[in-house]
């Protein structure tokens, strides 16, 4: 382009030029490839929600928001409510999180705050984040074959002397909450560690300094400043985590019990949506599929406001701490 | 030539004080990080009620001198300091002794101005809940911001969070939040290098306020600054003789001497400018 005003003005020899026609094009394909990828996201899910929204549409329409209070699913009857998988579904994720947020928490303290060399550090980090690449079967069955005869012991001596208690109500007798919870933890643990570990990363070295220069002992430092500056990204950190407990299907399709009944009882069978449209699909008529597509819409519903509410709360609470009101 | 007998000799006036004027006796014979030598032979007595200023070039060890005198070079992999450093006729680097302790009696303002993300109030009363201060917590909120010269700036807003707050509102944030606890002496490192002329000028104006009540230990970039607010400056150089970078302590006086009649031809050259 050496008609370019300023390609005429510089001196002789002077190497500089405007970028060529071509150049220009491929910046904006790129541009155009970049809005493209990014709305065919969004495509993509209204498509998702629509299809599934369509085919649950006879079922929205026979059983309106019944299906969401009632209690029996019955094929012969026709008579379809979900309130006992919902119940289920929450029960067991917040359990999950209880557990899987507690430790996934403590593994992120103690991988980022000092108390291992760097590369030994790193590689627990690795063996952390394997976890996550097990597959859920393979969850299922350890839950099955390990975790359900190790903990049956204790919960049946819990069943029968503090049995007045509801979480005790019932003996465990195979699959059910607890034990359907724990793996559900497990599964849950690497993304909470991960993230937290990202959030505690990301607290300025200044923080830690001016905490240190405080005064403050280790822990001090830690839970008082570490901990609350890193608050925003733990909490997502705990919804992601929670988010993908709602979700998960296989390994609480083995162990959840698939029994349809409202309990407090942590060694009672029960049900999530996730495991419900997993076993019921294979073998469901035309009506049935309906009403699967109707609690299918539910659980998409579900995960997609536990996310947004996440992710809303977050950046209020970030905006608090950074003072960007 | 030992160690012991190569440090500095401090400087007439120094030595003129007795040693129940000094605060903390600094005496380096090397701080270590790892196989780096950083500072050799250093002797740099700190006075009780005084400003102290710390000046020299990039790389002369004067904020790790500083940094040592409450252990916040704990923090490091690979510190080592032998020598002796006496607080209050107490080796701080005796194995009895706690460095938590140690920063507890002798607080610390940083170079960056670095509050907690926690509401102003809580960034004040940090060191009071933390030494389990049992009287009224918002009355010495108060007063330290006041002593802070923030007071007036804040008294509105003390639940918003102290990253709200300006540059250099931030770093007389830390200065309330440090000197809330009375700490014996306050050590500060390079307080205004991130702050504007308007806000550095306020910094050094409470400075020379706090020194009524405080010891204070200041490491500057600022020669002028040392000027205009020390009592003593002690002067480092690098010396880059031995391949490594090495600071020691030149020499250290009274501010108008080292600046008027510096007694080393570095001194000299230094404060000149013909190096920095």
């Amino acid at each position: 382009m050496s008609d370019h005003p300023f390609a005429l003005a510089a001196p002789r020899g002077a190497v500089s030029q405007a970028p060529s026609g071509p150049e220009y094009i491929v910046d904006r394909g790129f541009r155009a490839l970049a809005w493209f990828a990014a709305a065919l996201i969004l495509v993509l899910v209204a498509y998702i929600v629509w299809k599934i929204g369509g085919q649950a549409m006879p079922a929205i329409r026979d059983y309106h928001l019944d299906f969401l209070t009632g209690s029996s699913w019955n094929v012969q009857e026709k008579r379809f409510g979900i309130l006992p998988a919902i119940w289920g579904t929450l029960y067991s994720s917040l359990l999950a999180l209880t557990l899987g947020g507690f430790f996934g928490l403590t593994v992120a303290i103690f991988l980022t705050q000092g108390f291992l060399p760097a590369r030994l550090a790193f590689l627990f980090r690795l063996i952390v984040e394997m976890l996550a690449a097990i597959p859920s079967v393979v969850f299922g069955l350890w839950g099955i074959f390990v975790v359900i005869p190790a903990i049956r012991p204790a919960a049946n001596w819990l069943n029968e002397t503090l049995g007045f208690i509801p979480f005790f109500g019932t003996s465990l007798s195979g699959p059910g909450l607890l034990p359907a919870a724990i793996v559900l933890a497990i599964m849950v643990l690497p993304t909470v560690a991960a993230i937290s570990q990202d959030a505690l990363n990301a607290v300025p070295y200044r923080t830690k300094e001016a905490a240190f220069g405080m005064g403050a002992t280790k822990w001090e430092v830690i839970l008082k400043v570490m901990v609350p500056t890193a608050a925003g990204g733990i909490f997502s950190a705990m919804v992601l985590g929670f988010g993908r407990a709602l979700g998960e299907t296989m390994a609480l399709a083995m162990l959840i019990g698939n029994s349809n009944q409202l309990t407090l009882s942590l060694f009672a069978p029960a049900e999530t949506l996730a495991a419900l449209l997993a076993s019921h699909f294979p073998e469901a008529g035309p009506v049935e599929v309906e009403a699967l597509m109707y609690a299918a819409l539910v659980l998409l519903a579900i995960t997609l406001l536990v996310n947004i509410a996440g992710i809303g709360l977050l950046t209020i609470t970030q905006r608090k701490i950074s003072g960007k009101a | 030539m030992s160690a012991v007998e190569a440090i500095q000799d401090p400087g007439p006036s120094a030595v003129r004080a007795g040693s129940n004027d000094i605060a903390i006796d600094c005496r380096v014979e090397k701080i270590m990080y790892g196989q780096f030598l950083a500072v050799r032979d250093s002797h740099v007595p700190i006075q009780k009620g005084k400003i102290t200023g710390f000046i020299g070039p990039s790389g002369c060890g004067k904020s790790t001198v500083l940094r040592s005198l409450n252990r916040m070079n704990d923090l490091i992999d690979g510190f080592k300091l032998e020598g002796n450093v006496q607080f209050l006729g107490q080796d701080i680097y005796d194995k009895s002794v706690d460095p938590v302790v140690v920063r507890r009696y002798i607080g610390m303002v940083f170079q960056q101005p670095n509050p907690f993300a926690m509401s102003i109030f809580d960034n004040v009363a940090f060191g009071l809940r933390l030494n389990k201060f049992k009287g009224d917590v918002a009355g010495r909120v108060e007063h330290a911001l006041r002593r802070a010269a923030l007071w007036d700036e804040v008294k509105d807003k003390l639940k918003a969070s102290g990253l709200s707050l300006s540059g250099g509102q931030q770093q007389r944030l830390c200065i309330a939040r440090a000197v809330a606890t009375e700490p014996t002496v306050l050590l500060m490192d390079e307080p205004c290098s991130a702050l504007d002329p308007i806000a550095t000028r306020r910094i050094e104006e409470l400075m020379l306020e706090l020194r009524k009540d405080y010891t204070i230990a200041l490491v500057t970039h600022n020669m002028q600054q040392a000027t205009r607010v020390a009592d003593i400056t002690a002067f480092f150089a690098v010396d880059i003789s031995k391949g490594g970078r090495t600071g020691y302590l030149v020499e250290m006086d009274e501010t108008a001497r080292v600046f008027e009649d510096p007694r080393e031809q570095l001194t000299k050259d230094y404060i000149g400018g013909k190096f920095s």
